[in-house]
């Protein structure tokens, strides 16, 4: 191993990402869109979950006089209501999920339709069942201890970590498949630069890259929506280190023999979004099917958050997560050994 | 002098079609040596399995009269006919890059201004006409001071200035004692730089020698061009074999100075005449014949 080698193929690396404006502007852009989006819509206190159709169509002030329909269900956070002029075009909406609930106005009861096929549907069915109970038939409503997180706190981990997935993935895998097939790679092998100097070097330079917007994005991102911190930011850094080694490892191995970049982009996307949905980006697995949990165990995104998501709410040191940082070295060292066992230079 | 690389029994199949049958050739310290063949005849593979790019199904290679080494890259330099860079690295970034590859690297001053690369340095990769990216992987396959250079048709998509740039710059790499290995479709080229020629056709080298010694073995005589109106006589009377292509009559003769007798004394006005010797590239037609290759 030739440091000066990979020092040189590093430092190439890293002129090439900078300069190409539209790769680095969008490794920066992605994740700053998605967290300003969700959390644009979850810090909105008026987001509404479920719709809600009324028919016939009056003012709404009039409506919320008419006794019909409980106060209490009108004056829900989660509710928005949409008012249709006769039932027939309210339960087109309905049949098609447009809407969760209908409700009559003029109805004493009220008088409501569902679609049975609609989860949302039953949800809106019990907050209007609810409300129509008198209130001492309430069980006592308790507030749990803690300070409590918001979603966007839990999210947040994810979404770093799903974009430091695809710049892994791609940055490494798709990069260097790029260059095998256009005779860069060739060009390097006719020098005495090794294999293992090459890999490390496209390895560190993806790490580098991708900490280094981590960390701006995190920090930019904190700005705006001061983010719950119960740990060590120097956990966490250290986390995204290992998690951004093991996956970039996957990137090589998939790197190793590509020649079409076609099929590569394809294999990627095949491992990408089952490792996305699988890993607890956008919601938790707790409760879902054994089996899926333990296949999530095979993504080293899963380890990555739970892991990071553990020092953020929970202020879990690193003994604490010792398991996780052993599965991300282990990935990488698989990984890292098979890329280099069966990379190859040519097309 | 003593041959510095030597090919012995090279073989190499592609999905079971022999790329390079059985080739063998030496070639000498200090000499410009090309690699000559129709498309398809294996002189890219044959070069990129002597370079150590792609590993053959057999034969043996020897360098400087030893199997190659670890340090053979540092001693070779190579131009690919197909390659590439990083795009948005600049001139002076790749230069720097390479150099900092090999252990005892010519200094990039040198390198710079031998292959007039002085006003590119700070343009990058993606910027680069075609000529002035030749020029860049001409110093790329320079940077380390290699004893032997493989150029795989450098000059392809050049225009003639930089084509007669590049040749001087060939020129002289030969005469530090510098051992090159050439391809090219240019016969032109060839002639003016290669000290000794090997001809390949499907697979196999079909001809080796010098420029000189292929043109007298394979080709005889030389051909004669007249004007049909500088004649004034029964072109059967005539003791060469001739042919007429607009408005000329061409004659094929052995002898050129007995042909010219023989034309005086016809009393054939010569002042329009002229002569075509035999070249390479009647050579390679020869040998390769006229058929189109993919």
């Amino acid at each position: 191993m030739n440091f000066k080698r990979m020092w040189a193929m590093f430092q190439a690396r890293n002129h090439e990402f900078f300069r190409d404006r539209a790769a680095f502007g969008w490794n920066f852009a992605f994740p700053f869109l998605i967290i300003l989006g969700f959390g644009l819509i979850f810090s909105n206190r008026d987001h509404q979950t479920f719709k809600v159709g009324i028919f016939p169509a009056v003012p709404l002030l009039e409506a919320q006089t008419s006794g019909a329909i409980p106060q209490t269900f009108l004056e829900s956070n989660y509710l928005e209501f949409i008012e249709f002029s006769d039932q027939a075009r309210g339960e087109e909406r309905l049949r098609h999920h447009k809407i969760d609930l209908l409700i009559e106005r003029t109805s004493p009861g009220p008088r409501y339709w569902i679609n049975d096929s609609s989860p949302t549907g039953y949800l809106a069915e019990q907050l209007l069942l609810a409300a129509l109970l008198p209130a001492d038939q309430f069980p006592l409503r308790q507030l749990v201890n803690g300070q409590q997180s918001r979603y966007l706190d839990w999210l947040f981990p994810g979404i770093l970590a799903m974009n430091m997935m695809f710049s892994a993935l791609w940055g490494v895998g798709y990069v260097v498949v790029r260059y095998r097939k256009n005779g860069t790679l060739k060009r390097l092998k006719a020098t005495p630069l090794t294999a293992l100097e090459y890999l490390s070097a496209q390895m560190l330079s993806r790490i580098f890259l991708l900490l280094f917007t981590t960390t701006i994005v995190w920090f930019g991102a904190d700005l705006i929506f001061h983010f719950q911190v119960q740990g060590s930011y120097l956990l966490i850094f250290f986390l995204f280190f290992l998690g951004g080694l093991s996956l970039c490892s996957i990137g090589l191995v998939l790197a190793a023999r590509g020649t079409s970049e076609e099929f590569t982009s394809g294999v990627l996307n095949f491992i990408s979004w089952p490792m996305m949905f699988l890993s607890e980006v956008w919601f938790s697995l707790e409760g879902s099917p054994v089996w899926i949990q333990k296949i999530a165990l095979l993504f080293p995104l899963t380890h990555l958050l739970n892991a990071v998501r553990r020092v953020m709410s929970e202020g879990a040191d690193l003994m604490a997560v010792q398991v996780e940082c052993l599965a991300l070295a282990g990935f990488t060292i698989i990984f890292l050994t098979i890329a280099a066992l069966i990379f190859s230079w040519n097309d | 002098m003593k041959p510095i690389l030597e090919i012995i029994a090279l073989h190499k199949k592609f999905k079971r079609e022999p790329a390079v049958d059985g080739v063998s050739f030496a070639v000498r310290e200090g000499i410009c040596f090309g690699l000559l063949g129709p498309n398809g005849a294996g002189k890219t593979t044959t070069l990129e399995i002597v370079e150590d790019i792609i590993l053959p199904d057999s034969g043996e290679i020897l360098y400087q009269g030893q199997p190659r080494s670890l340090s053979f890259r540092e001693e070779i330099g190579i131009q690919f006919q197909h390659t590439s860079l990083l795009n948005f690295l600049t001139v002076a970034e790749t230069l720097d890059s390479f150099h900092r590859l090999y252990q005892k690297p010519e200094q990039l001053t040198t390198l710079i201004s031998r292959c007039e690369l002085e006003s590119l340095l700070a343009r990058r990769n993606n910027q680069l006409s075609g000529g002035q990216l030749q020029r860049l992987m001409l110093a790329l396959a320079l940077i380390n001071r290699p004893q032997l250079i493989f150029l795989d048709e450098p000059s392809t998509g050049l225009d003639p200035q930089s084509r007669r740039n590049l040749w001087e710059i060939v020129q002289q790499i030969k005469k530090e004692g510098k051992t090159i290995i050439l391809t090219t479709h240019s016969m032109e080229e060839a002639e003016y730089l290669c000290d000794e020629i090997a001809i390949m056709d499907q697979g196999k080298i079909i001809a080796w020698d010098t420029p000189s010694s292929l043109i007298k073995t394979h080709c005889h005589g030389s051909s004669i061009r007249l004007p049909t109106s500088a004649l004034h006589l029964d072109l059967d009377r005539l003791p060469f074999p001739w042919t007429t292509r607009n408005s000329s009559v061409i004659l094929e003769v052995n002898e050129l100075h007995e042909a010219m007798n023989t034309l005086l004394d016809l009393d054939v006005d010569l002042s329009e005449m002229s002569i075509h010797s035999p070249n390479l590239e009647d050579v390679f037609l020869a040998l390769t014949g006229r058929k189109l290759r993919d």
